[in-house]
C-alpha cells in the first residue's frame, strides 16, 4: 500500500495508455472481422479457408508477432502501433467465427421475406442482417474485448507502457504490491469495458427487452 | 394482369418444381392456385417478382417480361404477404408498415404518419403501432403483413399461405376481409394455398394445380364444384365428401339443407331474402 500512495499517479496514467491501446484494436477487430464473417458466411466455400486462416493467424505465438508486425507494417518496433496491429490480428482472428454465427443465426425466413420486399442487397446488409446479428456479435466483442485489454501487457516486453509495465517493473524490483496492481487494473478495465459492451448491445436491441418485458 | 406463358422451374438439384404452366390473371381479380403440398404454387407465386427465375417461358405484367425490369424496383412495386406475416422482427408495427414508402426514399417521418390509416384498413388498433411482432398474435402479425404489402399501394399482391398460421376461426375473419379489401380497393391478387375450402372463399377464380405445377382445372369456385374436370380434381375439392352434397328437407314449411350424413347445413331462402353484402 506505501507504494501505491506513492504511485497512483502513474498507475492512472498507464491505465490511460492501457485503454489507448485497447480501444483502436478492438474497434479495429470489429471492423475488420464483421465484413470479413459476412463474406465467410455468404460463401461457404471461401468461407472454411477464410475461418481456417483466422485460426491459424491466431495461433501465431506474441512475441514472434511483434516482431512481424514492424517488418510488415514498416512501424517501429517499440510503437503503439505495433502493440495496435498485432492486437487486431488476434482480435480479428478471433471474431471472424462468431461474425460468421453472428450473420449464420439470422432467420432465413426473415431475410427472405426483407428481399421479397425490395431490400437491395446493401439495405439488406444495414437493416436486416447487421441489426439482428448484434446479439452473437456481442458475444464475440465481449470475448475480443475482454482478450485484448489482457494481451495490451505483452506490449511491456517491448518497452510500450501500459499496465503490463506494472508487472515487469514490478518483478524486476520486487515489489508485489506493483505486480498485484497491475493484475488488478487490467482485470477491473476488462470487466468495465466489459460491462459497456454488454450496456451497448442491450441498446441496440430494444426489441429483445420488449419480448421480455411482455413475459412471453 | 399477370400472364404466365409457358413457364417452368427446374431447381439446380434437378427437381422439377414446374413443368409448363399458362394462365392469365385478370386485373382486379381474385385469383387463388391451390393444389396439395409440392405442387409449385409457391413457385409460381415467386416467379411473378423474380424471387425464383424461371428456367423456361416467362412471366408478363401489363404485357412487360418481368425478366427486362429491375428486380429490386419490381418487388417494391408488388404487395407480397408471407405465412405468418414475414415481418423483420427488430422492427416496430410501424416501422414494418412503413418498409417499402421508406425503400423508396419516402421520409420516415412521413411514411409513418401513414401507418395509421394502413393499421385502421386492415382492422387493427392502431396503438400497436410501436409494438414490435412478437407483442403480437398470430393473426395480428398477418394483418400487418396485409398492411405492409399496400402501404406502397401496388397494384398487384402476391399471397403466400397469408392465413396458414392462424386458428380457423381467426382465419375466416381474415378471409372475409381479404374480400372486402379487394372491393374496395381493386387490386389484382394472386393467393396460394392448400386449403381447398380458402380458395372457394375468396377466389373470383380458382385453379387447381397437380403435381409439377400441371393445372388440373381452372374456373369459378362454383364451376369446379357443379363440373370437376376429371377424378384428381373431384377428389381435391371433395365433391364425394358427406359436406359437399346437399339435398333439401322441409322442416316446419322452411326448406332446410342438409347434407349426406343428415348434418343440417343451412336454410335454403328465395332471391329476396337475401342479405346485402356486408
Ligand atoms: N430452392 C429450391 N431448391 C430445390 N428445390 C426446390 C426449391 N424450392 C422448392 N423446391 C422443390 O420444388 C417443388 C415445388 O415446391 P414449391 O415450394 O413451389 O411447392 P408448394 O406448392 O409451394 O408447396 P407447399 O404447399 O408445401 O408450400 C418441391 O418438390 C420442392 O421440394
Ligand atoms: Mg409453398
Amino acid at each position: 500500500m506505501t507504494w501505491f500512495s506513492h504511485a497512483w499517479g502513474w498507475v492512472l496514467e498507464l491505465t490511460w495508455a492501457h485503454l489507448w491501446l485497447s480501444l483502436p484494436a478492438i474497434l479495429l477487430s470489429v471492423a475488420i472481422a464483421v465484413p470479413v464473417g459476412r463474406l465467410a458466411f455468404r460463401r461457404p466455400g471461401l468461407g472454411g479457408a477464410l475461418l481456417s486462416g483466422s485460426s491459424l493467424l491466431y495461433s501465431i505465438p506474441a512475441l514472434p508477432l511483434l516482431i512481424i508486425v514492424p517488418a510488415v507494417f514498416g512501424v517501429p518496433l517499440r510503437s503503439s502501433a505495433t502493440i495496435i496491429i498485432a492486437l487486431t490480428v488476434y482480435g480479428a482472428a478471433l471474431m471472424v467465427r462468431t461474425a460468421a454465427d453472428a450473420f449464420a443465426s439470422v432467420d432465413s425466413h426473415v431475410r427472405e421475406a426483407a428481399i421479397a420486399v425490395g431490400h437491395a442487397p446493401r439495405e439488406l446488409f444495414w437493416k436486416v442482417d447487421l441489426p439482428l446479428a448484434v446479439p452473437v456479435l456481442v458475444a464475440g466483442l465481449r470475448v475480443v474485448t475482454v482478450s485484448t485489454v489482457g494481451l495490451v501487457t505483452i506490449g511491456a516486453l517491448i518497452g510500450v507502457p501500459s499496465l503490463g509495465t506494472l508487472f515487469t517493473d514490478g518483478f524486476q524490483r520486487g515489489i508485489v504490491a506493483e505486480v498485484a496492481t497491475g493484475l488488478i487494473a487490467t482485470v477491473v478495465l476488462a470487466l468495465a469495458l466489459d460491462g459497456l459492451c454488454l450496456l451497448a448491445g442491450r441498446a441496440l436491441t430494444p426489441w429483445r427487452r420488449a419480448v421480455e418485458g411482455a413475459g412471453a | 394482369m399477370i400472364e404466365f406463358c409457358g413457364v417452368g422451374k427446374t431447381y439446380a438439384g434437378g427437381t422439377v418444381a414446374v413443368e409448363d404452366f399458362s394462365y392469365t390473371v385478370q386485373a382486379n381479380s381474385l385469383v387463388v392456385l391451390v393444389g396439395s403440398s409440392g405442387s409449385g404454387k409457391t413457385t409460381l407465386l415467386r416467379m411473378v417478382n423474380r424471387m425464383v427465375e424461371p428456367t423456361a417461358g416467362s412471366v408478363l405484367i401489363d404485357g412487360r417480361d418481368v425478366a427486362g425490369l429491375d428486380r429490386v424496383r419490381l418487388r417494391r412495386s408488388i404487395g407480397y404477404v408471407l405465412q405468418a406475416g414475414g415481418l423483420l422482427p427488430h422492427r416496430t408495427i410501424a416501422d414494418n408498415v412503413a418498409t417499402v414508402p421508406v425503400l423508396n426514399g419516402t421520409r420516415r417521418r412521413e411514411a409513418r404518419s401513414a401507418v395509421v390509416g394502413l393499421l385502421e384498413r386492415v382492422g387493427l388498433d392502431p396503438s400497436c403501432a410501436e409494438r414490435y411482432p412478437s407483442q403480437l398474435s398470430g393473426g395480428q402479425q398477418q394483418r400487418v403483413g396485409v398492411a405492409r404489402a399496400l402501404a406502397a399501394d401496388p397494384d398487384i399482391l402476391l399471397m403466400d399461405e397469408p392465413f396458414g398460421a392462424v386458428d380457423p376461426i381467426v382465419r375466416r375473419e381474415l378471409q372475409d376481409e381479404l374480400r372486402r379489401l379487394q372491393r374496395e380497393l381493386g387490386k389484382t391478387i394472386l393467393l396460394v394455398t392448400h386449403d381447398i375450402d380458402e380458395a372457394f372463399r375468396v377466389g373470383d377464380e380458382v385453379v387447381v394445380l397437380k403435381e409439377r405445377g400441371v393445372t388440373a382445372q381452372v374456373g369459378t369456385p362454383a364451376d369446379i364444384l357443379a363440373h370437376p374436370a376429371d377424378a384428381f380434381v373431384r377428389s381435391f375439392v371433395g365433391a364425394d365428401r358427406a359436406e359437399r352434397r346437399l339435398r333439401t328437407t322441409d322442416v316446419d314449411g322452411r326448406r332446410v339443407l342438409v347434407d349426406d350424413d343428415g348434418r343440417p347445413a343451412g336454410v335454403l331462402v328465395a332471391a329476396e331474402e337475401r342479405r346485402t353484402a356486408p
